[in-house]
């Protein structure tokens, strides 16, 4: 029976159980509702959600490891002279697997009995003909091995899915009748959902952690095959980077992209955080209630608007305009639209609302009594801002400008449209380069198999990032935390 | 002692600097242009901020809204049994026989016609250069009219065919003769005779429903494509989004500020979800590649992995803003349920969570906003390339089968070679800021609507 039919089964019983929990728990008081402990629904879902629980757990747990062991199982009969790496033995095994699925569908559409399948042989049967009858396209035909391991593979499936129904019900069955056991006038059946729903409360909220698991692990993983298959000095020091260089000539090194991406941050930056930070300032300290409530959702739409518009944007507007001012036809600096300079404006543009908002509320944050005691001394608002209400909300600022930072780096879409793709180590702010994040995209796009260290170099680029990027992100929120304590 | 002597004062002899209030000294002058200078330095600051929104809006508008209009050349075409049908049998399987190589013929018969009828001086030997005025898919368009309505052959029937895209940038000004000199697609002298036809009325724009419903196209006919079915692509996305992040966003949420203890496992949780909000969207690419198509084996491209992942990325916004809503729910209600005799979970779920409902919406709906407008992520699991080609078949086809969404293929057109592309690159990007818009507006109204003050 397979896993969707069980569910529904296990679905069914709890909707069953829920009427028959509601409807045992009024009948032991006679009716009286009032004499029960808990509402009667409550009596329903206890016995529901017994029923479906701890079915439905174990049929998940079942679903993810037979497949898994099962084919750990099947992989040591296949013969060790038919593969030399772990790569081999896999491609093998997916063969295996196709061929197991393909029988299946034989089965299914009649073609062959379940006894034939098992019984099948390469020498009497052509059964790449036969499993394209049934709709499952073969690359090659298939050896005898791959045969025997797919019906082994079969069988141990189909005795395993046996064993997973009979246990699931069981175990659904089991919920279903202690449930109704339990259900008496004093059972607290209230408290039992509530704890029940309090543990799915807790899953939800603990997602968040696994969610960083999954990223550091995956990151992990990945990047410790990368360094098995190239060294990690080269990747960290290296000078060069030229993937493409095939048979043992290839440069990975991380150096060109890191610099790209900084040198676009600082440019970024540079544009964002002077009209940032002015903006801020005028917005909280010298505009009207009016101009403020028009001019900051205005330039907060700039937040809003997707990175792969102004991605766009620097391909094909900024880009061109530099190149008229600085290409060939003006100062000569310049050889393509796509520069350190296009991405690094336009991702500046982007980061204007990023830097001000914040700012903004940095500066609301300073105390109105500072600036009080400023004017009082005789100073104009200028000197107020830039004496008083400045360096009391530096830390503030420097921790929004971190953010800001980050944002930069971990930015993508603008790079790989605007940036460039060639790897440089360059002063000139005119000349294409390229960044962490450009490079994580075209290594991973790419045809290139996932064994690969052209493929899986970007996993340890994805490391460096997320590592940087967390750095800058943590340091950023315990400088902001602990200015806002000072003040609050 | 009165108002004469003071103002003979100066010469009193006093070195003293002349102090009053009503003339500006030195220094106070200085102070006063530093004041002026630093307050024009915000307004300009502001200002360049506004001209960067105006300039982006605006180039938007003028490079994406050609995508909307199309060149259309109107024919009369002969469907001749003798080329599609020559047995006369009227056999389905026997039409289908026809490549589209059969229709060509038929076409270039009804430009020609069109050209005698507005008296326009054929001036190609070959039909087949006459032929690249058009589409390259107008003889497929006219084959599945054919396979149809088999029972249309013989007739004259009027069709209205794409352009090609030449013909089609000539026509919105993109494509000049000069442009043309070292094209291998269309000649100048192709040009003239569009020309002519258009003051025929032969070859003429209209508003272009293909662009908004149609496929993507391959890269050779920019003038087919359309973001219809990316557009369904991430609708399911959205669905995917919706359906998870919603309910686990808030549980967590519930969790978080109701229920949660202080110790050190609630504050890893929170620590955790402010960095998440972080961390860069390749990074949830990443996570997606290696989790749910390397070690998962869900199929790569498909709108329920890229779902899965946007789930993750936005998860914690809809978790930062539905517990804003949830702390703005005064104390006095749960204190007044709980003094009635509801329980704590009743307390939150009968009377905290529906009247912190509305924040929750606006911070979901802001959070999907988010979720469709972002690309990186949805490049590393294979939501890029000639994909979003078919109209999925149905309900499970559409979360399973790989498509495109509309930012992936807006980067997929930008990164085509003809330019003709990035014109629909930019009205792609108008219908998506028209989706995020009105989602925006939406979750303002809500907000408006229903913000009560405690």
């Amino acid at each position: 029976m397979s896993a969707f039919w069980l569910l529904m089964i296990i679905l069914a019983l709890a909707a069953v159980g829920f009427i028959m929990g509601r409807r045992r728990a009024i009948s032991s008081v006679q009716g009286d509702g009032r004499l029960l402990h808990s509402l009667p629904n409550y009596y329903g879902f206890n016995v529901a959600m017994l029923a479906f629980v701890p079915a439905v757990l174990v049929l998940g747990a079942w679903v993810i490891i037979q497949p898994m062991l099962i084919s750990g199982q099947v992989s040591t009969h296949i013969p060790a002279a038919l593969y030399e790496d772990a790569g081999q033995l896999n491609l093998i095994m997916s063969d295996v697997k196709r061929v197991a699925d393909g029988l299946d569908a034989a089965i299914l559409q009649g073609v062959l009995s379940a006894d034939d399948a098992s019984l099948l042989n390469t020498e009497t049967t052509d059964v790449r003909a036969l499993l394209g009858e049934v709709g499952v396209a073969l690359g090659s035909d298939v050896a005898p091995s791959v045969l025997s391991a797919a019906q082994e593979m079969r069988g141990k499936t189909v005795s395993g899915n046996l064993i997973m129904t009979i246990v699931v019900l069981l175990v659904a069955a089991t919920g279903f009748v202690a449930a109704m056991m339990m259900t008496r006038r004093d059972f607290r059946a209230r408290n039992a959902v509530e704890s029940g729903v309090k543990a799915l409360l807790i899953a939800a909220a603990s997602i968040a952690i696994l969610t960083t698991i999954g990223i550091v692990l995956s990151l992990i993983f990945n990047t410790i095959t990368f360094f098995g298959m190239f060294p990690a000095s080269d990747f960290l020091f290296g000078l060069t980077w030229s993937p493409e260089g095939r048979g043992g000539s290839e440069h990975l090194g991380i150096l060109p992209l890191l610099w790209g991406t900084i040198y676009i941050s600082i440019v970024a930056l540079l544009v964002a955080v002077p009209i940032g930070l002015f903006a801020a300032v005028y917005l909280s300290e010298y505009a009207s209630r009016t101009t403020r409530a028009i001019a900051k959702p205005l330039l907060e739409v700039l937040a809003g608007i997707p990175t792969i518009v102004y991605g766009l944007f620097a391909l094909t507007v900024v880009g061109p305009l530099l190149v008229n001012f600085f290409g060939a036809d003006g100062l000569g600096w310049m050889q393509g639209a796509r520069s350190v300079m296009t991405a690094g404006l336009v991702m500046g543009i982007m980061l204007i609302p990023f830097v001000s908002s914040l700012s903004d509320d940095i500066i609301n944050a300073v105390p109105q009594a500072m600036r009080d005691g400023s004017y009082g001394l005789g100073a104009t608002q200028s000197e107020t801002v830039r004496q008083v209400v400045l360096p009391a909300a530096l830390p503030g600022i420097v921790g929004a400008i971190l953010l800001a930072a980050s944002r930069a780096i971990g930015e993508t879409m603008i790079v790989v449209m605007g940036a460039g793709a060639a790897a440089r180590l360059d002063l000139n702010p005119f000349e294409a380069m390229t960044t962490v994040t450009a490079k994580i995209v075209s290594q991973l796009t790419g045809d290139s198999d996932f064994a690969s260290p052209e493929a899986l170099v970007a996993f340890a680029l994805g490391m460096t990032l997320f590592l940087l990027t967390l750095g800058l992100n943590v340091l950023a929120l315990y400088i902001v935390r602990k200015y806002r304590e000072q003040y609050e | 002692m009165s108002d004469a002597s003071l103002q003979n004062g100066p010469e009193m002899g006093t070195p003293r600097a002349k102090s009053s209030l009503l003339e500006l000294d030195q220094r106070t002058k200085k102070r006063n242009a530093a004041e002026a200078r630093f307050r024009a330095y915000g307004i300009a600051a502001i200002a360049v901020g506004l001209v960067f929104l105006v300039v982006l809006i605006s180039s938007i508008f003028f490079k994406g809204v050609g995508a909307f209009q199309q060149t259309f050349i109107t024919l009369d075409v002969e469907l001749l049994e003798s080329k599609l049908d020559k047995t006369g049998e009227r056999d389905i399987e026997k039409i289908k026989k026809v490549t589209t190589f059969g229709y060509n013929p038929l076409i270039e018969n009804a430009l020609k016609a069109a050209m005698e009828e507005a008296g326009v001086e054929n001036p190609f030997a070959k039909g087949k250069d006459l032929r690249k005025m058009l589409s390259s898919g107008a003889a497929a368009d006219l084959r599945d009219f054919v396979i149809a309505n088999p029972d249309r052959i013989g007739d004259t029937v009027q069709f209205r065919l794409l352009a090609s895209s030449r013909v089609d940038g000539y026509l919105k000004g993109r494509v000049t003769r000069e442009s043309l000199a070292r094209d291998k697609n269309l000649t100048p002298v192709h040009l003239d005779v569009v020309d002519q036809l258009k003051d025929a009325g032969v070859v003429a724009k209209s508003f272009n429903l293909g662009f908004i419903t149609g496929a993507d196209a391959s890269e050779s006919r920019p003038e087919q494509a359309g973001i219809g079915v990316s557009m369904l692509g991430s609708f399911y996305m959205m669905l995917v989004v919706l359906a998870c992040a919603l309910p686990i966003g808030v549980a967590a949420s519930i969790y978080l500020e109701e229920f949660a203890p202080q110790n050190w496992i609630t504050d890893l949780i929170e620590v955790n979800i402010s960095n998440l909000a972080a961390v860069p969207s390749i990074v949830f690419g990443i996570l997606g590649l290696a989790v749910f198509i390397q070690f998962a084996h869900l199929p790569q491209s498909a709108p329920l992995v890229g779902g899965l992942v946007l789930t993750l990325m936005t998860l914690p916004t809809i978790i930062i803003s539905t517990r804003a809503s949830l702390k703005s729910v005064p104390p006095s209600i749960r204190e007044a349920a709980l003094g009635i005799g509801a329980s704590k979970m009743q307390t939150v779920f009968h009377h905290v969570l529906p009247l912190a409902m509305p924040g929750i919406l606006t911070g979901t709906i802001i959070g999907l906003a988010q979720a469709l407008g972002e690309t990186a992520p949805l490049l590393l699991i294979g939501m890029v390339g000639y994909i979003a080609s078919n109209y999925p078949g149905g309900l499970i086809e559409g979360f399973m089968s790989p498509n495109s969404a509309m930012p992936a293929q807006i980067y997929e057109w930008a990164k085509r070679a003809d330019p003709a592309y990035y014109e629909r690159a930019w009205g792609g990007i108008i219908i998506l800021l028209v989706f995020l818009m009105t989602m925006n507006i939406i979750a303002i109204i809500l907000r408006r609507r229903f913000e009560r003050r405690w």
